[in-house]
């Protein structure tokens, strides 16, 4: 088996395509004020990180998109995805 | 003997004092209970009042659901109590599962503070009980997530059972299908966006809120004589 590793996870949520996005909207509108033009379709999301410690990759992202699901994302209105990347060991 | 309302607070809730009074004012007997408590005994009848419960922190509600009164809720709404959401309340009651949908930000980018008409649509509700469907009562908004959504099998299920108990006239806020209040499949657990306990007292203007309130106490009695 193999020992305990961190891995650095990032979950990414976005709401999900129809709901309204009040930021993104306000964000998209105020860039052709910077000359900023053909710029379409921004959406405002939230990212988190975190670091999980488990046996392996699998296990850490198993795990993370357990907090993505349950506390992270509200599956009506978002979506989210889970990156998981192993930390160099220390020392 | 008067329903006995248990007013649950979280820390950032700020609605809570409005309920109590609005209740005891209509012969109610309402008493504050912290997040923190496990139980929910000797309650007749739950509200769950706005505010901006641990910092709306996350998304509305979202929190919120961990707080350990949490779990005395939802089995209090299992065993039939009567629980009812009032704006942050009613964004924890989704977040939690307790009623289905959630809310999104309001359609115009708007924080939206106003009195609004909302017709009743059903009387088959805890809150709902003791007025005629298509009522039209004077309440007012005060929210910026009060857009109701929810997928389309749900809607489709909410509209065949009548579970729309409350809707906006003139829709403010985008909400599906003018969702103002919905219910759950047993009746007994209400969430909506106006608020009642601002309209109960002639001094505030209207006192249409107190026709819901006044159900709910009501059917809290039924219920804790069942």
């Amino acid at each position: 088996m193999a020992s305990p590793a961190t891995f650095s996870v990032v979950v990414e949520v976005r709401l999900r395509p129809g709901i309204a996005d009040p930021q993104g909207a306000t964000i998209e509108r105020a860039l052709p004020a910077l000359g900023l033009n053909g710029i379409a379709g921004v959406r405002a999301g939230k990212s988190f990180r975190f670091d999980i410690v488990a046996d392996d990759e699998e296990a850490a992202l198993a795990q993370g998109t357990v907090v993505a699901d349950r506390v992270l994302a509200n599956p009506v209105i978002e979506e989210s995805s889970v990156t998981v990347t192993a930390k160099p060991a220390a020392g | 003997m008067p329903s006995r309302v248990g007013v649950v607070m979280f820390p950032g809730t700020n609605c809570e004092h409005d309920v109590v009074q609005a209740v005891n004012s209509l012969g109610g007997t309402a008493e504050l209970v912290w997040h923190g408590d496990s139980s929910v005994s000797g309650y007749d009848a739950l509200i769950l009042p706005g505010g901006f419960a641990h910092g709306d922190y996350l998304r509305p509600g979202a929190i919120a659901r961990f707080s350990p009164v949490m779990e005395a809720v939802g089995r209090f709404a299992a065993d039939g109590g009567p629980v009812v959401g009032i704006c942050n309340g009613f964004q924890v009651l989704t977040e939690a599962g307790l009623l289905p949908g959630a809310l999104q930000k309001n359609r115009g980018l708007r924080f939206l503070c106003a009195t609004v008409d909302i017709r009743v649509e059903t009387d088959r509700s805890v809150l709902t009980s003791g007025i005629a469907p298509g009522t039209v009562l004077s309440i007012p908004i005060n929210h910026f997530e009060g857009n109701y959504t929810c997928d389309a099998e749900t809607l489709a299920r909410l509209q065949s059972d009548e579970r729309v108990i409350l809707r906006y006239v003139d829709n403010p806020n985008g909400s599906i299908d003018d969702i103002a209040g919905v219910c759950n499949e047993q009746r007994n657990v209400v969430g909506l966006m106006p608020h009642p306990e601002r309209a109960s007292d002639a001094l505030t203007g209207s006192v249409d809120g107190a026709t819901l309130l006044t159900s709910l106490l009501a059917s809290a009695l039924t219920s804790a004589n069942a």
